[in-house]
């Protein structure tokens, strides 16, 4: 197990990079925790799968340098590294029996075969599949193959990290709670660094301990799930965390007001941008109170889901997401309160903090 | 789900019975009815019984020919498959080089086989042949028509270049779905080119090469029309192979009766080895 550290790391697929559009990775300098569950985080096409590739050693970044456990690893190859990376499609040994699929990786090395007995059914036990250790591994369930996927990386018990790329895409959606959390189980019970790749922001929340948000190939924002929650440090991460996403509503500055349209929005501070950023304002619609006092919105939709309702109503000209209770009255003339101490402040995007 | 049981079902499947009688029960069952009979000419038979069967299964030319026949197979198919599936894992995946190669690939596909041994017969010629002139040339002591042993080398040769393409291009569909994720795995787990070989590709490709296997083999059992131009069966009777003697049989000699029976015992050779290698190839997939 290693610390990940990226050195500025930037990644360009076509020869000759110019202009930031030709990146399909922009830079990206971090330091990841020996040990730590990271989510990596996006839409497609962020990048996040090309910085997983970066890691595991099947791309060489256009810049830049990666090390594990402060020892540069930039050029060595996949096998070299000593990662394990389980993929969103189960890759498994079709013709060979679950045991010898996890015995598979140890042989390629010439671990001593009676090791290799120990290890392997020791992981059978761990994974749940020791009943089928004979069996064929083409007939099983496709959860079933991603186990043994799993097994594989963790049966070399010196592995600097795993890597999941997308890894429960094509399993049953009851299934994924389960394998969820057996895997959460095992990385206590292990502590090995895990990166975890998903487009799905309740995987990477459950999952993570670190989200790692990227968008149009940069790292928008590391964080705890409740750290992206409370202040996304861009108007993104509010927008793609969240359900709905955050309200992003375009705005003046003034002093300790913000002014969307004509109405004035109190804040809790008087934030410091210059004259000629694009101000943005965001609350989340959990933060939003509707009632018979505050600023006036015009309803056009009430969404009922069961646990609350999604109000869409327009304030301002803008559209706006309004979380309520299930028994919260909604009165024809609705008025709008925003919390002051959750609202955000956005200079081109990027969170500008309290005032310094 | 209770089972319906509607007669009206058959008419259904009337044409398809229909294009089946047409195309091979009735060409067949002519063969099955001039097998068991004999005839002088002006379309009179005469009921021979199982005469032309015993006649045929005793006589040493039909040995002779089928034992020629499966040397010729075994032969083009120890060659063919290992060069085909060779050929394919050294193609590109990606790129101009793919088009090129399958064009390449296919060229010999699309050439008639009466054109294929053409070439190969004027080929190989000592007098005009650039195959036969360069052998000469660099003190080769090469002629097809007069040595067997040659005679065999240019019909495999031929086969080996019209058909190789034929196992390449099957092999190749197959790698080509292994998605990249296996040999990113395969990296990952250490594994060696021959054990990707082994348990990758090779699983993966094991359909379309049983395809490849029963073709070749199909086609090779039956190869008429190549060594008929390049040799004509000879010299003697050294390339005669089955098909040429069944066709020496019922269009040189005319006698329908035992080339009728021969095409039977020769067609029921062909099912029984295609069943032998379809069994054997999938046989590993039954345990479970």
């Amino acid at each position: 197990m290693a610390r990940i550290t990226l050195d500025h790391i930037r990644h360009a697929y076509g020869p000759n990079p110019v202009s930031d559009k030709d990146y399909a990775l922009r830079e990206v300098d971090h330091e990841w925790e020996d040990g730590g569950a990271y989510a990596l985080l996006g839409p497609s096409g962020c990048g996040k799968t090309t910085l997983l590739n970066i890691i595991s050693g099947l791309l060489h970044p256009s810049h830049g340098r990666i090390l594990f456990g402060g020892k540069d690893v930039t050029n060595l190859s996949t096998q070299e590294r000593n990662i394990a990376q389980v993929f969103q499609f189960p890759v498994i040994y079709d013709t060979m029996t679950v045991y010898d699929n996890l015995a598979f990786p140890l042989r390629n090395r010439g671990v001593p075969e009676a090791d290799i007995d120990r290890r392997v059914r020791d992981m059978l036990e761990i994974i749940d599949l020791s009943d089928w250790s004979d069996r064929k591994a083409q007939r099983l369930t496709a959860d079933q193959k991603q186990k043994i996927s799993l097994g594989r990386g963790l049966v070399r018990n010196d592995v600097n990290a795993i890597l999941f790329d997308e890894p429960l895409t094509v399993i049953d959606p009851h299934m994924k709670w389960v394998l969820r959390s057996q895997l959460k189980r095992l990385h206590k019970q292990f502590g090995f660094t895990m990166v975890y790749v998903t487009h799905d922001q309740t995987e990477a929340l459950t999952f993570a301990d670190k989200v790692v948000v990227m968008y149009e190939g940069e790292i928008v924002q590391i964080g705890t799930p409740a750290e992206l929650f409370e202040r996304p440090r861009h108007t993104f991460v509010g927008y793609f965390i969240g359900s709905p996403g955050m309200n992003v509503l375009p705005a003046r500055l003034d002093g300790a007001r913000a002014m969307v349209g004509d109405v004035a929005v109190t804040l809790d501070h008087a934030p410091q941008a210059a004259p000629t950023d694009k101000i943005e304002i965001g609350i989340r619609p959990e933060f939003v109170r509707i009632g018979r006092e505050g600023m006036p919105v015009r309803i056009s939709r009430v969404e009922d889901i069961g646990r609350h309702r999604i109000v869409r109503a327009e304030f301002e000209g803008q559209p706006i997401a309004i979380i309520s209770a299930e028994d919260e009255d909604i009165p024809a003339d609705a008025r709008i309160t925003f919390d002051p101490a959750a609202i955000n402040i956005y200079a081109n995007s990027w969170r500008i903090g309290a005032k310094a | 789900m209770e089972k319906t049981w509607n007669n009206k079902a058959w008419f259904l499947v009337l044409p398809v019975l229909v294009l089946v009688a047409f195309s091979a029960v009735i060409p067949l069952m002519t063969v099955v009815n001039y097998s068991v009979q004999d005839t002088f000419g002006n379309n009179e038979f005469f009921w021979a019984g199982t005469d032309w069967f015993s006649q045929i299964l005793s006589s040493s030319r039909f040995w002779d020919a089928l034992g020629r026949n499966l040397i010729f197979s075994f032969i083009i198919l120890a060659i063919e498959i290992p060069l085909g599936i060779f050929i394919a894992l050294n193609m590109p995946k990606h790129g101009i080089g793919v088009p090129v190669c399958l064009v390449l690939m296919a060229l010999p596909l699309l050439i008639p086989w009466n054109v294929v041994g053409t070439i190969w017969q004027v080929f190989g010629r000592v007098d005009i042949g650039l195959l036969g002139h360069a052998l000469e040339a660099i003190g080769v002591d090469y002629n097809y028509v007069r040595n067997p042993a040659d005679a065999w080398a240019t019909v495999i040769l031929m086969d080996v270049w019209h058909w190789t393409s034929l196992v390449v291009l099957l092999c190749y569909a197959g790698l080509v779905s292994i998605p990249d994720a296996y040999y990113q795995a395969a990296k990952i787990d250490g594994a060696s080119r021959w054990a990707v070989f082994r348990y990758i590709q090779l699983p993966k490709m094991k359909r379309v090469l049983l395809i490849a296997v029963l073709l070749r083999f199909m086609d090779s059992f039956m190869i008429y029309t190549e060594p008929f131009v390049v040799t004509g069966g000879g010299p003697g009777n050294s390339t005669t192979f089955l098909s040429i003697d069944l066709v020496k049989m019922a269009i040189g000699q005319f006698d329908l009766g035992p080339a009728a029976a021969m095409s039977i015992i020769y067609f029921l050779i062909i099912l029984l080895m295609s069943w032998v290698f379809y069994t054997v190839m999938t046989s590993s997939d039954a345990d479970a």
